[in-house]
Order: structure tokens, then C-alpha cells, then sequence
């Protein structure tokens, strides 16, 4: 249940799978509100990242740290995944990274983890809550974590995952005014944001990840 | 100082398309495409957008980066934020595409400071617009030039001789030639030192323009850029 390094390799490994198996449906969500490649687009960045890890040994230099494991997923989902999601997520690690140059997370550490990652989609993105992207995920994840910080990491992590979950769900009903779905005003209604999904699917992933500790 | 572009699109083939357009009105300036996927496919990527900045910043002293789509320009956002060292020399211009390049590149060609590059691709939205001056019609003599209203207000009125007129290459030609004149002149109303305004006056061949400008040096410089335009930029037989 050790949130190091190895858990955050373990995460890339967890997510890249999840992804892979959702990435159909990812694509289907896309397809309904937007230009119909965020699977595809995840499901390469995230082979790429894991192929990255895989030539980048973890005994080779400094000691890993979490932040240099999320520094290295911020880089290659930002050169890979082609689409707006690789700079958006890119830009979530890349922050992520920064408050993280530390060999082991504690309940704080996951919840400055996600707080970065929340600012920097909002930053890049320019968006705030209730536009029905990404951040409807991240920002009740932050906030589930930000309650359970007396609790242990995992269990910070579980809560994030559930309210990110719970968040994309929520997506359904709102109308998008930011990003391709907003394209569409009133039609975005009534479908899930795939941003706000495959956030779920990375949190859910960083769960099943610290479970395999 | 020399300025480089970095041209950040989701296609490539646009990418080169456009440095093409921009490079043939500024032959001297580095354009380099940043553009589409690792693997040649449509989108954009960092570590393509990266290699064009760098491969700028060997070229010349500082780069302007145009994008196309949003996702082109959070990945160039994403390459300001990650690139600590390129602080100071590259900026993203918040300017159309096209439009935006084509200005910027001009504008390094005359020698613009990276500011004044930046600046250069963000006046030019909107340029296209119908606001933009027309032509002006004049039935003086050609190339005849006469004193204006004051007495340091040069005018002179030009026909132009080649067929197909103020397109790209002359207009660029032109606005270099009344950039190294030093001299502010307007040519059909239109900035002369702007081949977006000078592109908007739509002159085409056999069109009267008005050249002027006032001050010192003014009669030499409207006596060289009427000499340019009567000239047809290469594009037609000498005068006979």
C-alpha cells in the first residue's frame, strides 16, 4: 500500500490497460459529442508512456521519486496522444510532478497531488466546473480527497476515484459550453464528456494500482 | 537579430503549405513546420513542436510560434510551460494562421525585433476584411510626381503593369522595398510596409495608386517604390 515510485509505474501499467479495454467506448462518447478520437488518442499515449517506462530503468541515476515517474507521463502524453487531451493531462502530470519529488506519498501528499493535477487542467484549459469536461471529474475528486486527509493514502486515493466516478456520471445531463462538445450547445445533453470518463479510468487505475502494493 | 517561425499545426501539409506562402514574401527567414503527429498522422505533439523551436532557436535569435487549432496552441503552452531556458526568446503569437505567419514573416524579413514580429502577427486578424482600404483611382499621368498640398508632402501616381498585380510576391517585394526606405509612405491608402493592407488594396493590373509620403528623404523614396511598381516586379516585358 506504499504510494513510491512503483506504485506510480504500477498506475501507468493499471491505466494503460484500463484504457486499452475502454477504448471503444471512450471513442463511442466522443463520437456522440466531439471528433470521435479520444480512445484512440489515449490508448496511444498511454501505450507510449508505457513503453517509455519500460526503457527508462528505474535504478539508473537519483534514487526514482513519484514526481520524476509523473514528469516522464506528462512529457510523452503531451508528445503522443495527438489531441487536446495530451496537453490537458500532459499539463495535469507535469504539476503533479512538481509537488511530488519525493519517494513516497502520504494522505496529504495524494491530495497535493490531485490539487495540482486539478489547476493545471483548469489553467490549460481554461475551464471551470459544471462545462462538462474534464474538471467535472477532477474537481470532486479533489474535493473527496481534501475531506478524507486524516485518512491513509489509499484510502484518500479510493475516495477520489469514487467522487471522479460519480463526477463523470454526472457530465450526462449538462450542456457543454467549453472544448469540441460546446460545438453542439443543447445537443451536448444527455451524453457522457469521454474527458470526464477517462478521468475516472486514471483514478480508478491509481486505486488498483496502491490495492496491488 | 534575426526572428524564426515555428509554424504548430495539427497537419503537416498545411504546415508546409503556409511556409511556402510566407517563405516566398520572406526568402530569409527560417519557417519551420512543427507540425502534425511522432508519427506523421494529423494532431500535434510536444516533442515535434519542440524540435522546430530548437532547430528556430539555432537559426536565429528568438522564435514566433503560429498555431492552427486549439489543441496546437495547449501544446505550444504546454512547451512554454516545460522550457524554462526558452524564456525571453519564444512566443506564442495570439494571431490567425495564416494571416498571422504571413505578417510575421515580413516583418522579420525587415528586421524586426522579436516584439515587433509578435506584434506584427497579431495586428494581422482582421486584415482581410472588407474595412480594408480599396484601391485608389486616379486619372493622373503615371509615375508623375508633384507637390502635395504642404511643402513636404511627397504624391506620386503609379499604374500597376503586371497582369496579375499586388499578389503575394510583389506585395512582400513592395513592402520590403518601402521598409528599407525608411521613409513612412502609403500606397493606395494602405500602410506600404504591410503586405497584408497592400494585399487587401486587391490592385491588379492596370490599377492607379496613390504613393505618399512626407519628410525627409520622401521624394527619393516615392521616386524608387513608383520606379518598383512600374518596374511589373519582374513579371512583364521592359517598358517600350
Amino acid at each position: 500500500m506504499t504510494l513510491d515510485a512503483a506504485w506510480a509505474r504500477r498506475w501507468v501499467a493499471e491505466a494503460q490497460t484500463a484504457v486499452a479495454a475502454a477504448k471503444d467506448d471512450l471513442t463511442e462518447l466522443d463520437r456522440q459529442i466531439g471528433d470521435g478520437d479520444h480512445g484512440v488518442n489515449m490508448d496511444r499515449g498511454l501505450r507510449a508512456v508505457t513503453a517509455k517506462l519500460e526503457q527508462t530503468p528505474p535504478d539508473v541515476g537519483d534514487p526514482e521519486t513519484v514526481g520524476s515517474v509523473l514528469k516522464l507521463v506528462a512529457t510523452t502524453l503531451m508528445s503522443t496522444v495527438g489531441g487536446a487531451a495530451g496537453p490537458l493531462y500532459g499539463t495535469a502530470f507535469l504539476r503533479a510532478s512538481k509537488v511530488t519529488a519525493r519517494p513516497e506519498l502520504d494522505a496529504p501528499g495524494v491530495v497535493a497531488l490531485l490539487e495540482a493535477a486539478l489547476e493545471g487542467i483548469a489553467a490549460r484549459g481554461h475551464a471551470t466546473g459544471g462545462e462538462k469536461t474534464m474538471v467535472d471529474a477532477w474537481q470532486p475528486a479533489v474535493d473527496a480527497a481534501e475531506a478524507l486527509s486524516g485518512a491513509d493514502a489509499t484510502a484518500v486515493l479510493r475516495a477520489a476515484a469514487e467522487a471522479a466516478d460519480a463526477g463523470a456520471t454526472a457530465t450526462i445531463p449538462l450542456v457543454a459550453t467549453k472544448g469540441r462538445a460546446s460545438y453542439l450547445g443543447e445537443r451536448s445533453a444527455g451524453h457522457e464528456d469521454p474527458g470526464a470518463r477517462s478521468t475516472a479510468l486514471l483514478l480508478r487505475a491509481a486505486v488498483t494500482a496502491a490495492e496491488a502494493g | 537579430m534575426a526572428i524564426a517561425l515555428v509554424l504548430a499545426s495539427h497537419s503537416a501539409l498545411l504546415a508546409q503549405g503556409l511556409a511556402e506562402l510566407a517563405g516566398q514574401m520572406a526568402p530569409d527567414v527560417a519557417i519551420l513546420p512543427g507540425a502534425g503527429t511522432m508519427d506523421g498522422e494529423l494532431g500535434t505533439s510536444l516533442d515535434v513542436v519542440q524540435r522546430a523551436v530548437e532547430r528556430g532557436l539555432a537559426e536565429a535569435d528568438g522564435v514566433v510560434v503560429l498555431a492552427d487549432l486549439g489543441s496546437a496552441v495547449l501544446t505550444v503552452e504546454s512547451a512554454l510551460e516545460i522550457e524554462d531556458e526558452w524564456s525571453g526568446r519564444v512566443r506564442l503569437a495570439d494571431a490567425p494562421f495564416v494571416e498571422g505567419a504571413v505578417a510575421a514573416a515580413v516583418a522579420s524579413q525587415q528586421g524586426a525585433s522579436l516584439d515587433a514580429v509578435l506584434a506584427a502577427a497579431e495586428e494581422a486578424g482582421g486584415t482581410f476584411a472588407a474595412s480594408a482600404p480599396a484601391a485608389a483611382e486616379s486619372t493622373a499621368v503615371a509615375s508623375t510626381v508633384q507637390p502635395g498640398a504642404t511643402t513636404d508632402l511627397v504624391t506620386a501616381h503609379v499604374t500597376v503593369r503586371n497582369p496579375l498585380g499586388l499578389h503575394a510576391r510583389p506585395a512582400a517585394q513592395l513592402a520590403r522595398a518601402v521598409a528599407d526606405t525608411g521613409v513612412p509612405m502609403t500606397i493606395g491608402g494602405a500602410d506600404g510596409t504591410s503586405v497584408l493592407q497592400l494585399l487587401a488594396l486587391g490592385a491588379t493590373g492596370g490599377a492607379q495608386l496613390e504613393v505618399t509620403a512626407r519628410g525627409t528623404g520622401a521624394r527619393a523614396a516615392v521616386d524608387a517604390v513608383v520606379g518598383l511598381i512600374e518596374g511589373g516586379f519582374g513579371e512583364v516585358p521592359a517598358r517600350t
